[in-house]
């Protein structure tokens, strides 16, 4: 449970990142903070690990408040996954998973043991282990990231845009496992995008920002495309473009194909026979790996 | 080449007086500009102070240097650490400038990521940025170590052992394969070291000759 208390975060030159910021961010959930750059996202998730500390407010974990904890013993706690990996370039995947057990002085080989262990949680090709972040692919590189954050089985994991920079299909799909992964082990994550299609997909629980982390909203996926509270919401949503307005056409085959406003297919309704009902949870677009209709919809 | 065949002993002596005289001096160098560099990288207002301090240093020039140096550190005229001293000099005015460059091109989001991971300051300097820092300050440390074995002959008009004696000596005597050797053996010595150091590179930091998409 990470717990912000009225925080305010103001830089030295003056800027205010942060104006008087309260949330609860469960125990066990995937909480998405969504907003554009600059609306200090980055600044709340770095307040949890200490890596930036608030001007005035409590941040507290479990409810104890971090300010009064060794920031490098609080850091081994909580994994950190970040954009572009973070890799460190200069060690091979392996050390690079092992990194945190090593600095907790965990042997060699029990860590070699739980490096192997993360690469196949993560679906790494265990050739991979000696191999150096440079040549990896944009979507290894993630895996690895995400294998680190997770090596030293933290109770929190922060994740910085995770996904920004790897291409379309690959980033489903890691959505798609990080998912997976998360009702696996049942870890708190924090996840910070500005992709609001990325926040639906993941998301237990969604907190929009403004600049200044103003939040604009706070709820399920569900709840922010069924109801968005305002005009901000919808406008980030794409709604008031009506990228999210859907309706039925009826593909050659027969089956129904429920298209957007642009003529885009966004999936195929459950057939009478039982097929999955994919298009049914508007936020569950990309729960299905690729998106349902962009390959599969035989109308498309 | 039969003055050489009569002399190996001899070359073999001011080789080994040359290294035993440079090979100090490279590696004091290296061991004081890293601090230096760290604190030209790390605080902005020390930074102009102490590259151009650093690179006036550069520009004294080295005989009269050889001649002031007993009197300020209390060694006799001829004493080889006076040599030394002089030449760790030279290597620091060229070697802090690599460091301090070094650690500025350390990527800042694999810094960021060994501060989010929990590594301790110090541990964070040795096993993070100095490795990534580690191939420029090694370009920087071929040029100490070729300028260090081709500066330590001056020593020789002071009669300080080196291979520079085989050309004083060489001249004085009128011995031209004398004065040749001193010269393609400095000239040799300086490569080896070089070649070593590359080596000795692609050992300690493996990660740079992996190939890209292998």
């Amino acid at each position: 449970m990470i717990s912000y208390r009225s925080v305010t975060k103001r830089f030295a030159d003056g800027t205010v990142a942060v104006q008087d910021f309260s949330l609860d961010v469960p125990r066990g959930t995937l909480t998405v903070l969504a907003g554009s750059s600059g609306c200090g996202k980055t600044t709340l998730m770095r307040m949890v690990n200490r890596m930036v500390d608030p001007s005035s407010g409590q941040v507290l974990v479990d409810g104890e408040d971090v300010a009064g904890r060794d920031p490098v013993a609080l850091r081994r706690r909580i994994g950190y996954v970040m954009q572009n990996s973070g890799l460190l370039p200069h060690r091979t995947v392996a050390q690079n998973i092992a990194t945190v057990p090593r600095l907790n002085g965990v042997d060699r080989r029990a860590a070699r043991r739980r490096t192997g262990e993360m690469m196949e949680l993560v679906g790494l090709d265990a050739k991979l282990a000696d191999r150096y972040p440079a040549q990896l692919s944009g979507g290894q590189q993630q895996r690895v990231g995400v294998a680190r954050g997770l090596a030293a089985d933290p109770d929190i994991l922060l994740m910085d845009e995770p996904f920004g920079a790897v291409d379309p299909l690959v980033r489903s799909e890691l959505q798609r496992q990080l998912r997976q992964l998360h009702g696996q082990i049942g870890t708190t994550i924090l996840f910070v995008t500005h992709d609001m299609d990325e926040a639906l997909a993941l998301g237990d629980q969604i907190v929009l920002l403004r600049a200044g982390a103003d939040i604009a909203q706070q709820g399920t996926p569900r709840e922010f495309v069924a109801e968005p509270a305002n005009d901000f919401v919808r406008t980030f949503l794409g709604l008031d473009r009506g990228q999210r307005t859907l309706h039925r056409e009826r593909a050659a085959d027969g089956s129904i194909v429920v298209v957007d406003a642009h003529g885009r297919p966004a999936g195929v309704l459950a057939e009478p026979d039982g097929r999955p009902d994919d298009g049914a949870r508007p936020g569950a677009m990309a729960d299905g790996g690729p998106r349902p209709g962009t390959q599969d919809a035989p109308g498309a | 080449m039969n003055w050489v065949l009569d002399n190996l002993p001899l070359i073999a002596d001011r080789t080994w007086a040359h290294l035993a005289t440079s090979l100090p001096a490279i590696l004091a160098a290296l061991v004081i500009s890293v601090p230096l560099g760290w604190l030209a990288h790390r605080y902005r207002v020390l930074n102009g102070p102490v590259l151009t301090g650093a690179g006036l240093m550069y520009a004294i020039p080295s005989l009269p240097l050889f001649i002031v140096l007993p009197v300020l550190i209390g060694t006799g005229v001829r004493d080889v650490v006076n040599v030394v001293v002089a030449l760790t000099l030279y290597g620091v005015a060229l070697l802090v400038r690599s460091v301090a460059d070094g650690l500025d091109g350390v990527p800042p989001e694999a810094r960021s990521a060994a501060v989010a991971l929990g590594y301790p300051p110090l541990r964070r300097f040795l096993t993070v940025d100095l490795p990534l820092a580690g191939p420029v300050i090694l370009s920087g440390l071929r040029v100490v170590a070729v300028s260090t074995v081709s500066l330590c002959t001056v020593g020789a008009v002071l009669g300080i052992p080196s291979l520079g004696l085989l050309f004083t000596d060489g001249f004085q005597r009128g011995i031209l394969a004398e004065i040749l050797t001193g010269i393609v053996l400095t000239v040799v010595l300086a490569l080896a070291l070089d070649r070593l150091l590359v080596a000795l590179g692609r050992l300690a930091m493996p990660w740079t000759r992996a190939e890209v998409g292998a």
